[in-house]
């Protein structure tokens, strides 16, 4: 249950209100979605992230985010795996 | 990479046997998709913990659970790992984990009643319980009924918790006041503690969690080598980054020197997320937890501190209070979750207990070690 995925920041919004955590759009294996940045608020956009439970957790180095994906596109049909 | 990793486990694993725990759901499945159980060296045996949350989930908690779904103009909301966990037994009027003599009134139960539910069959009952994939998705629920209270089940480890103190901290401040939050969240190292001080189980060494690591860091872990002078490697989840962990493990008890390692630096820091530990420490207080397989554990669970407990599910539908279930004999999950058995042991497994018609959490939930031994240990 733990489970988290990886995605990439496309932008992050401004907040709603004073202390409301700020949202943002990432692209998970080509999906886009909204997720909460409340609790890695220095998240910025072009970053990797680990994502669970609809927030950003953790940062992630390039390198590693990418080594994680090419393996996560292995049990993806081949016309997906560019993305 | 995995076959030098493979020699050096070969190489450093002598005669003596070795018993390594995992307390991760991830980790049991990877352990046994990969193969990797199949590969090591005999006597080194992977035991899998109490690392699925779901798993954990006491019979009382999923009760309060089934109890609450029949309340009318309720809406219960939940991750879908919950759904299909079955609880059996008998509701107790005198919960037996309590010391002799003492005895707790539950309200409105007076005799013992017989009880086989899940979630699943309160909703084709008529219950309205609904999938979400983030607590926040709950407060969207709650904006669009008005009429209606909605009620996030809390299940989860430290990992949840922070976005579940968010969608809290996230309702008060929209000021919401048909949202409520029914805790059964629980935190992993008291329960690692628990472990190695239980008697049927032997643990050398801990693979310690991912992503439970993410947000707590290597910090919490420390008392497995300093007070109990055994291995904690916090581990990634690919085939390699297991092996990896076991191999630093094995490093370790040959060195004589137990230590705290990270194996997964690619996401753990050792101070974790902070911003994240703030918000748990802002919303949560801690207090006892009823695990499946292990009992009450002070101080294990988290539940809402005293300026949230108008979201608090429990006290706003009055639900009937401690441990009031008596468990079904018949399923051994407590045990599997201990590690004091394997799935292979349970009379039941693979006769009356399949994923088809679970009897317990272990067999449902797809991270359970009895779905895990089921599906790849044939």
């Amino acid at each position: 249950m733990c489970l988290a995925v990886i995605g990439r920041v496309i932008e992050i919004r401004e907040p709603v209100g004073p202390d409301a955590f700020p949202q943002g759009l990432v692209d998970v294996l080509g999906i886009r979605r909204t997720i909460s940045f409340g609790l890695l608020p220095s998240a910025i956009k072009g970053e990797y992230v680990l994502i669970h439970a609809g927030f950003a957790i953790q940062k992630l180095e390039p390198k590693d985010a990418k080594k994680t994906l090419k393996l996560l596109k292995m049990g993806l049909p081949r016309k997906l795996r560019s993305q | 990479m995995v076959k030098k990793i493979l020699a050096e486990l070969q190489a450093l694993a002598d005669q003596k046997p070795v018993s390594i725990m995992e307390v991760c759901g991830t980790h049991t499945v990877a352990v046994y998709r990969s193969g990797i159980a199949g590969l090591l060296p005999k006597n080194l045996h992977l035991i899998s913990g109490p690392g699925c949350p779901v798993c954990v989930t006491s019979e009382s908690d999923l009760y309060r659970f089934f109890v609450l779904s029949r309340k009318k103009g309720v809406i219960i909301t939940t991750f879908g790992d919950l759904l299909r966990v079955p609880a059996g037994g008998q509701v107790t009027p005198s919960p037996s984990p309590l010391p002799q003599g003492e005895r707790v009134k539950v309200r409105g139960i007076k005799k013992e009643i017989p009880i086989q539910s899940s979630l699943e069959k309160e909703r084709a009952k008529g219950a309205d319980v609904r999938i979400v994939y983030s607590p926040m998705d709950a407060l969207a629920i709650a904006e669009e009924n008005p009429g209606k209270d909605v009620v996030f089940l809390g299940i989860g480890f430290e990992t949840t918790a922070p976005a579940i103190a968010g969608a809290v901290l996230e309702a008060k401040r929209s000021g919401l006041t048909n949202f409520f939050l029914l805790s059964a969240l629980k935190t992993i190292p008291a329960a690692m503690e628990a472990l190695l001080n239980f008697p049927k189980v032997r643990i050398d060494g801990y693979l310690c969690p991912g992503h439970v690591s993410v947000i707590i860091g290597s910090r919490p872990y420390r008392f497995i080598s300093e007070d109990y002078h055994r291995p904690a490697v916090i581990t990634g989840f690919q085939p390699e980054d297991i092996l990896e962990g076991l191999l630093l493990i094995l490093k370790q008890i040959k060195s004589g020197k137990p230590k705290v390692e990270i194996q997964y630096r690619a996401a753990v820091h050792p101070k974790g997320n902070e911003v994240a530990q703030n918000l748990i420490r802002r919303v949560f207080t801690a207090g006892p937890a009823s695990w499946r397989g292990l009992g009450v554990i002070p101080k294990t669970g988290l539940k809402l501190k005293a300026e949230f407990q108008r979201f608090d599910g429990q006290k706003q539908f009055k639900l009937p209070e401690g441990e009031i279930i008596k468990p079904n004999p018949a399923c051994r999950c407590g045990e599997v979750i201990t590690g004091a058995i394997t799935p292979e042991n349970c009379r039941q497994f693979r006769r009356k207990c399949t994923p088809e018609k679970p009897l317990g959490p272990c067999m449902v939930s797809v991270e359970g070690t009895c779905a895990a031994h089921y599906k790849y240990n044939a």
